[in-house]
């Protein structure tokens, strides 16, 4: 929920998917709502199947919706306009995504893992390089810039990609089970580091996760159930963070 | 940001093992350009080896090399006298095949009339034929010394080796030997002892019979070859053929099927690298789906994909064909027909190559295009 005077960066309304027709037709979501402010970190829950990926896959402009309004930092996406390119190009400068496993390019080391991002969107060498040792320090994981992603241990190759993920400044981060291949203490880590990120950079934060011992990570949780929004739970606020 | 480069760097041994072999496949298909270029050029070096304006042989033939021909020995003198001819020389054409240290050896002897047109070039070592019999220059090839003893013909006269060349191969691969005419004309000729006293008894003619199997004219620069050519063929016994006439022979008539093979063969083998390459694209691309998926999921443009697979397989092309011309070039003494490689041919499977990897990466562009960034969501490969 949108609190006053905070705007809402990601916006979904009456969102709904569906794959197949007649018979066949599966209802992945329906009639989906949900808003999620600046400087806010929003938990999105469910069990296997309800449709927590596909909504986040809607919302990474990866999947279309059938049907609803998603609008993306003030960007009404998927009107009759938008391109393939506009949307590729949405997600390089407005969406940053940490999937559940760190997915780095294995051919490029930490530093290149988070400059190649910049560089996609236009950044000299020089400049990306630069900026992805800075996102690498800020991250704690500076010292192992020149490591290749097999060099790495879980827990610095998810702070890669989730530099990676920072790269573009992006109002938007989408996390897919970022906490899943971490032990307790270490996903509790991660998950400080994103509300640092959501407060130090103005952005939303949706994180799917099965992940109970974090719930009191999030300012939000939607729970989702057979394709719907069960509930929209007001989470604990941490102990110590202040938002 | 290279991703092409980086990726090879990163997987250097996998990369350069695949050009190794890929490397061996690009050397055939060199390898069969120049065993293509030397059957053409050996060919041609038959005719070009004379320095001939005119090739004169027997009336209705293609002669000497595409058809046989034979004319009376004093036809020198009168294709000598015919207005516009400068030089001629008498020349006789046959294979032999004799014996030195055991092995079976084949020459191409060419019998030619010391200081008249038909005779070698250019010696690499050793010296002009300077007595009337017996001595002989050899092509390198043949593996013969200066001044080593071959026997040949029915009745085993030694020829000395005296002078050696190089490169002077007919178009079976057989080395050019050159002797004066009338030894030519008597190991063309002469009778072995028995067949000589039986031919003796029966009351035939004997000995040397003086036979040719071309004249060959060089014509004055101020004369028109065409006109020569006209004035003699007027004589009914014989015809003129020009260099060019008699070098369409040998390259389009003589070696046709050989040549038609060997380009069939070419053609086959770039045909297999073509699939090879694609398939080592392909499997390349496979490899990386799922980077390819995180690229396109962080926002990358095709054209980045598309370059990366573009850029390898490029890589792949032109180093395979670098390190497959090294190998040719390494190996290429040992081969044991001439190979000719002409700045053209070479330039030719090189763009081919390029050509082939190009083609042969759509297959992996297909597949990297079609890759849904939504991979890279699943589990972990």
């Amino acid at each position: 929920m949108t609190e006053p005077g905070r705007q809402a960066v990601v916006r979904v309304e009456h969102l709904s998917k569906h794959f197949g027709a007649g018979s066949a037709r599966v209802d992945a979501l329906i009639d989906i709502n949900m808003e999620v402010p600046s400087g806010q970190v929003v938990g999105l829950m469910g069990p296997s199947g309800s449709g927590k990926t596909t909504l986040l896959n809607c919302m990474a402009c990866i999947l279309e919706p059938s049907g609803g309004r998603l609008t993306l930092d003030g960007e009404a996406v998927y009107d009759d306009h938008w391109l393939k390119a506009d949307l590729r190009r949405l997600r390089l400068d407005k969406i940053g995504f940490i999937f559940q496993y760190p997915n780095l390019l294995p051919f490029l080391d930490a530093t290149d893992n988070v400059a190649v991002v910049l560089h996609l969107a236009g950044l000299g060498a020089a400049a990306a390089h630069k900026h992805a040792v800075e996102l690498l320090d800020y991250l704690e994981v500076g010292h192992r810039k020149h490591a290749m992603p097999a060099q790495l241990s879980g827990g610095e190759a998810q702070r890669v990609a989730i530099a990676r993920a920072l790269a573009n400044r992006p109002r938007i981060i989408l996390a897919d089970e970022p906490t899943a291949p971490l032990d307790s203490a270490r996903a509790r880590i991660v998950m400080d580091l994103l509300r640092r990120i959501a407060i130090d950079q103005s952005a939303a934060i949706i994180v799917v996760t099965h992940d109970e011992m974090i719930l009191d990570r999030f300012d939000h949780i939607y729970r989702l159930r057979d394709g719907r929004l069960e509930t929209d739970e007001l989470s604990r606020a941490p102990a110590g963070v202040d938002h | 940001m290279n991703l092409a480069y980086r990726d090879i760097k990163h997987n250097l041994l996998r990369f350069v093992l695949t050009n190794f072999g890929l490397s061996l496949l690009l050397g055939i298909v060199i390898m069969m350009t120049g065993v293509y270029g030397g059957l053409i050029d050996d060919a041609l070096r038959q005719a070009r080896a004379a320095n001939a304006d005119l090739w004169v042989v027997e009336a209705g033939t293609n002669g000497p090399f595409a058809e046989s021909s034979r004319i009376p020995g004093d036809t020198r003198e009168l294709v000598s006298r015919v207005y516009g001819v400068q030089r001629a020389g008498s020349v006789t054409y046959q294979s032999v095949q004799t014996e030195l240290n055991g092995a079976p050896h084949r020459l191409f002897l060419i019998g030619f009339e010391p200081g008249r047109p038909g005779g070698p070039r250019q010696l690499s070592a050793g010296r002009d034929i300077l007595r009337g019999h017996y001595e002989m220059i050899v092509d390198r090839s043949a593996g013969l010394e200066l001044g080593q003893e071959v026997m040949l013909g029915t009745r085993d006269h030694k020829f000395s080796v005296v002078g050696l060349m190089r490169s002077e191969v007919t178009s079976s691969g057989d080395p050019v030997a050159y002797i004066t005419l009338r030894d030519a004309q008597a190991l063309q000729f002469e009778l072995a002892p028995p067949a000589s006293r039986r031919e003796q008894a029966r009351g035939g003619s004997m000995e040397t019979n003086d036979q040719i199997n071309a004249v060959i004219a060089k014509v004055s620069p101020y004369v028109p070859v065409a006109e020569t050519a006209a004035a003699l063929s007027r004589w009914k016994h014989l015809t003129a053929l020009t260099q060019v006439q008699q070098e369409t022979l040998l390259s389009k008539f003589v070696i046709e099927k050989a040549r038609k093979q060997q380009l069939l063969i070419m053609v086959l083998l770039i045909i297999v690298s073509a699939v090879i390459i694609a398939l080592i694209i392909y499997t390349m691309t496979m490899d990386k789906v799922r980077s390819i998926a995180t690229l396109k999921f962080v926002g990358a443009p095709d054209r980045t994909i598309i370059g990366l697979i573009v850029q390898q397989s490029l890589s792949l092309g032109i180093t395979g064909y670098v390190a497959g011309l090294a190998l040719v070039f390494i190996f290429r003494p040992f081969f044991p027909r001439r190979l000719v490689f002409d700045p053209e041919s070479v330039m030719a499977v090189f763009a081919i190559t390029i050509v082939v990897c190009l083609a042969a990466s759509t297959l992996g562009i297909r597949l990297a295009l079609k890759v849904d960034p939504a991979e890279a969501l699943s589990a972990a490969g």
